[in-house]
């Protein structure tokens, strides 16, 4: 899986013998000895947070389900006799809801930080998709999990979230049934939910793994961005433990100390009161919310006026984000080097934002009380519908647009031929590699 | 070189015994590989005992003029809603609207000898949230979620509901009892 030579040497006789039939401790080994790029910021840490954010998920969630019953019946009230009633149950359960937000907290800056240094160019393709897979999951998963508390916003969330295959032309109804078990949100589909958050959690280990192994293959990619050249390794590389063991670690610390802070401060400031609420199939909450980590893709699913459309736009959302190795045209892969792009780029982390404050309001609610305003086409200019809609414009535009032209466009800046340059010489006087000749492989 | 080694090579491009063989044992490994998905698929679908509640019988003469009421159906809200004078005026009035965006007269959306009596299936053709009414528009229903306004006819006048809402298949049996379903 590491893409290095070992210097794993077996000691005892016991590790000889392991060694020569199945070789795990030397996989450990290099693993921990994995030559890393020596200018990693805080912003790589958040890998070793996400694994730790998977990990908990799976533990307490398998403790919950000792517990929890999936049948509408007793889902709700199991769910309160967990938070009452078992040993410890109030602990595991509020770390297992505010971590599902901490994972998105922490994988939404994994992600952008990724855009920024260009983490998904050439040779890097395959641990950008694999990260979109497992993204996508995550979302699934959160979506199905949130179902299982059956309170009123998981039900109509359920009801809302499978209507949308429903939008689908012709297969749409059939499959809608097919996915619900029965004509209607029930026990059918409340069982077959529990049965799949249980499941994908492990397929995200999976897919983890092959993420894993597609970096440690094609290598780390650093906030230069430059590929370090073998005869450079020595000098711009050091080994995996202790450096980067210890600075995740001391990230994780910081990471974790915001999680209790949520934990046992504020456990509920994430989720929506409604959910407190049983499962009622004949009243609709007055305003129905995802959980935040959705609010960005719920705001363009309604920015379309279109049913169909409008679930297409959301799937394109995170589609289009597979494709992203493939729109950069630029052959800088940090942003570091980018001037032009870093403001688009600035802007869309601002857009992501307003998308899911967008997301959160009543489409015809005015942005600004009391502006004047004037009809356009379908709504008032002046309203999160129209708001929203350029918000979706732009997240769209950034990608399909923006980052194709920019970066063949743009005149990048000089760009150091290896780590320690900028360190040594001053970030000015870069020696200006050719950004092909730092982009040639192997 | 012993005779059991097959050794001679087809000329190129010509289907050999071998490729026969391994088009045939995918196929056969791709239809087995759905004989066996299928039961598994086709055991999320709705149970019999789901289906089996797929009618029910309702007394529409406990629905006062003007008053609306809900009833479930295979798990779905359905409004029950005997329409006033006033609104029975409005949605004839507005049979010919322009601007209807899944056009029906109210004639096609009720039973004859039943006009007053509205009997749709309570969920939003957006996304299925269970519109409110007297807060729309239109006389008629307002969905919470997304804003669509419904005519007191169940029509869709505005927001982004693509359809009326649903006149599920019923009939009148006996007087004023239909059976839904």
């Amino acid at each position: 899986m590491s893409g290095h030579e070992s210097t794993y040497v077996p000691k005892s006789g016991i590790e000889k013998w392991l060694d020569t039939r199945l070789p795990i401790v030397r996989f450990g080994a290099d693993y921990m000895s994995l030559p890393t790029p020596k200018n990693l910021n805080y912003w790589y840490t958040f890998g070793a947070i996400l694994s730790i954010c998977l990990v908990t998920q799976i533990a307490t969630g398998i403790f919950l389900a000792m517990h929890y019953q999936p049948n509408t019946e007793m889902a709700f009230a199991s769910v309160e006799r967990i938070m009452r009633d078992v040993n410890g149950g109030w602990l595991i359960r509020y770390v297992h809801m505010n971590g599902a937000s901490m994972f998105f907290v922490a994988v939404y800056i994994h992600m952008l930080r990724g855009l920024y240094y260009g983490s998904y160019k050439a040779p890097r393709e395959m641990i950008w998709i694999l990260g979109c897979i497992i993204f996508f999951l995550m979302i699934a998963t959160a979506f199905l999990g949130y179902v299982l508390p059956w309170g009123q916003m998981s039900y109509w969330g359920a009801e809302v979230i499978t209507n949308l295959v429903g939008a689908i032309p012709l297969i749409g109804e059939p499959v809608l049934i097919w996915l619900r078990g029965g004509p209607a949100i029930d026990n059918a589909t409340l069982n077959r939910f529990y049965s799949l958050h249980y499941l994908l959690p492990f397929v995200i280990f999976g897919v983890v793994v092959l993420h894993l192994w597609a970096l440690h293959t094609s290598g780390q990619n650093n906030p230069v961005g430059i590929l370090i050249p073998k005869e450079r390794e020595k000098k711009d590389m050091v080994p995996f433990h202790p450096y980067y063991t210890v600075k995740d670690g001391f990230a994780l610390i910081i990471f974790l100390m915001m999680f209790a802070v949520f934990v046992f401060f504020m456990p509920n400031a994430l989720g929506h009161p409604d959910n407190y609420i049983p499962a009622n199939p004949l009243v609709t909450p007055a305003h129905i919310v995802p959980e935040w980590y959705m609010l960005p893709f719920y705001a363009i699913l309604r920015a379309i006026p279109d049913k169909f459309g409008g679930v297409v736009a959301m799937f394109a959302a995170i589609g289009i984000l597979f494709v992203l190795p493939w729109l950069d045209t630029s052959k800088v892969r940090s942003m570091r080097y980018r001037p032009t792009m870093k403001i688009f780029y600035m802007i869309f982390v601002v857009n992501g934002l307003i998308l899911g404050w967008c997301g959160a309001q009543l489409p015809d609610a005015q942005v600004v009380p009391g502006m004047p305003s004037f009809a356009l086409v379908d709504g008032q200019l002046n309203s999160y519908l129209w708001l929203t809609r350029l918000s979706t414009l732009y997240y769209f535009a950034f990608f399909a647009v923006i980052l194709p032209f920019v970066g063949l466009k743009e005149t990048p800046l000089k760009i150091p031929l290896s780590i320690s340059e900028p360190v040594l010489k001053g970030p000015d006087a870069m020696s200006g590699a050719v950004p092909v000749q730092a982009e040639k492989k192997g | 070189m012993t005779e059991s080694v097959v050794t001679k090579e087809a000329p190129e491009g010509e289907a050999t015994r071998r490729d026969f063989i391994h088009i045939a044992a995918g196929a056969a490994a791709v239809g087995a590989g759905v004989m066996v998905a299928w039961p598994l698929i086709n055991s999320m679908n709705p149970a019999a005992d789901t289906l089996a509640l797929a009618t029910i019988e309702f007394d529409t003469s406990k629905v006062q003029e003007g008053m609306q009421i809900v009833i479930t159906w295979q798990g779905k809200p359905v409004f029950l809603r005997n329409r006033s004078a006033a609104e029975m005026q409005r949605v004839v009035a507005d049979n010919n609207a322009p601007g209807l965006k899944d056009p029906q007269t109210d004639a096609e959306r009720t039973k004859p000898g039943h006009e007053a009596m509205l009997v749709v299936l309570a969920s939003c053709t957006h996304l299925g949230c269970i519109p409110t009414f007297g807060t729309g528009d239109y006389g008629g229903w307002f969905c919470p979620c997304h804003g669509s306004h419904y005519d007191a006819s169940g029509r869709i006048r505005k927001g982004p509901a693509p359809r009326n809402l649903d006149v599920p298949a019923y009939e009148f049996t006996a007087g004023s009892t239909i059976r839904i379903g």
